[in-house]
């Protein structure tokens, strides 16, 4: 069983009654020549990385390699216990989380590149911050996961995860809609919800610039996954609620990656355009 | 079109920050590691391009240490790289080139010493996504990338040599998925790199080394 796009996706599911994350699981099997326990195991360990990078830091804050951030989490956090938060207790969770793993990240942690290291906080900050307002169980985790690898296997197949070629749209903007879906299939929409939840996340994120302060995986990175889990909040969200976007997902991803590649090469990861060209953001460049 | 499952996406597992500038320099040099296969007493890494101007905010000099000690991607020992290295008695040295054009921006060289003074020089490239490339070996250009089992086989260049190693190959019914052959000049050195889906099995090497012509075989497996 394989689809190459979202449309074959849809299709699957539709005759064989199956979510996208089932979908995705019988294609590893098949394709990927992957035993259920094979995938079961990886899976823990993936979700056992995860829980660490997205806690971790909340306790215990460290600098990073760059200097350019730590401590962001452990400030949320604080904040939130605090006072009513603007975000309400599971988006502010989410936030902190997503912002934890780029902080392990920049401090030469472990993560999971969720699709790549630069967006590592979006998929887990999310999808985890769910699991807990909701009480999912592990099993229910493990399916949203699964689900988001369908979303991004489609990216990169159709489209790019590389800020280098296509800006930090490919890479957060990517991991958003993978997070969108999956929060929708945790939460028991259909299939066709899930995808309008991607196709909506990419849109809200697309023309998004990668622009790395002295080329470091720090700022605005760590800033970008926290919007890329609120982005995927709402279209989660929205898709949820039964609102449409108009773009179905197939035509969005190559939308995506046709900007990417208009974009100017300052914009894509060479640490010469926007926050990285400013001149406050040179001067950390000439500290290198 | 390659394969993309779920672990693609949702993974390496990784030390970060970056994928090209700190996983990807573990493979290299864990690659060199397995290539050299003897103790390493010393090693040094020369570092171009991207690598030479970023490569302390990207723990660079770290992952590349931590690959000769032989840690994979995942293994959090990496960030105590320097220190783990003085308790193992390994001398290391950083240089920095900054003038040298590479043909890749992401590129280090490795020489590596044993402690009866076995010296091997390898270039490798982070290409991206983790993903690395070896091109030099002792200032020959090769290319491999290690995500295959990989015999590479150092010869002198005379008639016959390519067709002892196939045959040995098909004697322990190895299935060659990749092979080429590099060389220096005609009748001098030359590495012939078989890549094989499948693990070689190490009685291989005993065979072929019958061949006089055949000076040293690495052994990569996945």
């Amino acid at each position: 069983m394989d689809f190459t796009n979202a449309a074959e996706l849809l299709e699957q599911c539709e005759k064989q009654q199956l979510s996208i994350s089932e979908v995705m699981e019988e294609r590893e099997m098949t394709v990927g020549e992957a035993s259920r326990q094979t995938i079961n195991e990886r899976m823990a360990r993936v979700i056992q990385i995860m829980e660490k990078s997205t806690h971790h830091p909340i306790e215990h804050a460290q600098k990073s390699i760059g200097g350019l951030i730590g401590g962001e989490a452990k400030l949320i956090d604080l904040y939130a216990k605090e006072r009513a938060p603007i975000c309400g207790m599971t988006l502010s969770k989410a936030i902190a989380y997503a912002m934890a793993v780029l902080e392990v990240n920049a401090t030469m942690g472990l993560i999971v590149a969720a699709p790549t290291a630069g967006s590592s906080g979006v998929v887990p900050g999310a999808l985890i911050a769910i699991q807990e307002a909701y009480q999912l169980s592990q099993e229910e985790l493990q399916r949203g996961l699964m689900n988001t690898s369908a979303v991004g296997y489609l990216l990169m197949r159709n489209a790019s995860v590389s800020g280098a070629e296509a800006g930090c749209q490919a890479e957060v903007g990517s991991a958003s809609a993978m997070a969108a879906s999956g929060i929708v299939e945790m939460l028991g929409g259909t299939p066709g919800m899930c995808m309008q939840a991607a196709s909506m996340a990419l849109s809200n994120l697309l023309g998004l610039v990668c622009d790395p302060i002295a080329g470091l995986v720090e700022a605005p990175c760590q800033g970008r996954n926290a919007i890329g889990v609120s982005n995927a909040f709402t279209s989660a969200q929205l898709a949820l609620s039964g609102v449409r976007h108009p773009i179905p997902f197939d035509e969005m991803a190559a939308a995506m990656y046709k900007v990417g590649r208009s974009l100017p090469f300052e914009l894509r990861e060479t640490a010469m355009g926007g926050n990285a060209g400013t001149p406050t953001g040179c001067t950390f460049c000439l500290q290198k | 079109m390659e394969y993309i499952g779920i672990f693609d996406v949702i993974g390496p597992n990784m030390i970060g920050p970056s994928s090209s500038h700190t996983a990807g320099a573990v493979s290299m040099a864990l690659l060199a590691r397995k290539m050299f296969g003897r103790e390493i007493k010393k090693v040094t890494f020369t570092l171009y391009g991207s690598f030479a101007r970023t490569f302390k905010g990207h723990g660079t000099d770290k992952a590349l240490l931590g690959g000769i000690l032989g840690f994979a991607t995942d293994d959090e020992r990496i960030r105590d790289a320097f220190p783990i290295a003085k308790i193992c008695h390994m001398e290391y040295e950083f240089l920095i080139d900054q003038k040298t054009q590479t043909e890749h921006p992401n590129t280090a060289d490795i020489v590596l010493e044993s402690p009866d003074g076995y010296v091997q020089s390898v270039r490798g490239e982070s290409i991206g996504g983790g993903k690395v490339k070896i091109v030099r070996i002792n200032q020959i250009e090769v290319e491999f990338t290690g995500e295959y089992s990989t015999l590479i086989v150092k010869q002198t260049d005379k008639p016959g040599i390519v067709a002892h190693i196939t045959q040995c190959l098909s004697n322990q019914d190895v299935n060659i998925a990749f092979m080429r052959l590099f060389r220096e000049d005609k009748g001098a050195t030359a590495y012939t790199i078989v890549e094989s889906d499948e693990k070689i099995p190490e009685s291989v090497l005993d065979e072929m080394k019958r061949n006089q012509n055949v000076h040293e075989i690495m052994l990569i497996q996945v």
